[in-house]
């Protein structure tokens, strides 16, 4: 079966995702996301989707619902890369991806994640 | 004799709505006649954004469909117009569903109502038990 690659920096795990992903794919990664998270005690997750043109409600779901599992998880969860047309899209389509912190690059993004680590 | 405000069409493309990969090649049909008629590419984005949620609508509550799209004139200028059709169970309260938020299946429920306001025109005629037709039509700004 096709699957996102799941890389690991560290304590925190990072996707970059470069495909056009169909639904099922999707899910695919958030699952594998949450058990990885679990399987490796993540400490936090970057999301890079400097490569997607298009991001619609079913995306911006299972971002947020990745978001959501790795909290629960205690993990962080940051967004990078979000491109300007899609960042205009998202707003009028009413999604805010609340809970979910985004940053310009992958430079950025670990920058962020890592601020979160003293516990 | 012909108005110059009338709108004349052609068919462009046409896809089969039945499977998940289906959804994402409608993408890609979408993005690249958009690129083709010289959209820029916040209007190709949420073009293609506005599709792929209507797509995901005939798929996962019309049962599956079919979608066709124009690229359209009208005074001169061109637009494209997507019209998705399902024979499924047809949506009771247009109005309800079209309210953001709502949702009949496990989606965020901005499907419908955030295609409407990404495109320049939207139109749906649905009854219960008689399928769904959705159009939407984006113009290019001159």
């Amino acid at each position: 079966m096709e699957r996102i690659p799941i890389l690991r920096l560290g304590d925190y795990l990072i996707v970059t995702i470069q495909v056009d992903m169909h639904d099922r794919l999707a899910i695919t990664l958030q699952d594998d996301l949450t058990e990885r998270i679990v399987k490796e005690s993540a400490k936090g997750v970057l999301i890079d989707i400097s490569a997607l043109d298009v991001v619609d409600s079913f995306i911006g779901r299972m971002i947020s619902n990745t978001a959501a599992m790795a909290m629960v998880l205690d993990a962080q969860t940051v967004v990078v890369g979000m491109q300007p047309s899609v960042a205009i899209t998202l707003v009028e389509l009413g999604l805010t991806l609340s809970g979910v912190r985004t940053a310009l690059n992958i430079e950025k993004g670990m920058a962020l994640l890592k601020q979160r680590q003293p516990r | 004799m012909m108005n110059s405000n009338d709108t004349t069409g052609r068919l462009a493309a046409q896809s089969s709505l039945r499977s998940d990969e289906e959804i994402v090649r409608l993408r890609q049909i979408v993005r690249d006649a958009a690129i083709a008629q010289g959209f820029s590419l916040i209007e190709q984005t949420k073009f293609v954004t506005a599709a792929s949620e209507l797509a995901r609508n005939t798929l996962q509550h019309g049962g599956g469909g079919d979608a066709r799209l124009e690229v359209l004139t009208r005074g001169g200028r061109v637009g494209l117009r997507l019209t998705f059709v399902d024979q499924g169970p047809g949506i009771a309260d247009i109005e309800r569903a079209l309210q953001d938020g709502f949702t009949s299946g496990n989606g965020l429920g901005l499907g419908l109502g955030g295609s409407r306001r990404l495109c320049d025109e939207f139109t749906i005629e649905s009854t219960q038990g008689n399928g769904t037709t959705v159009t939407i039509t984006i113009w290019k700004v001159r």
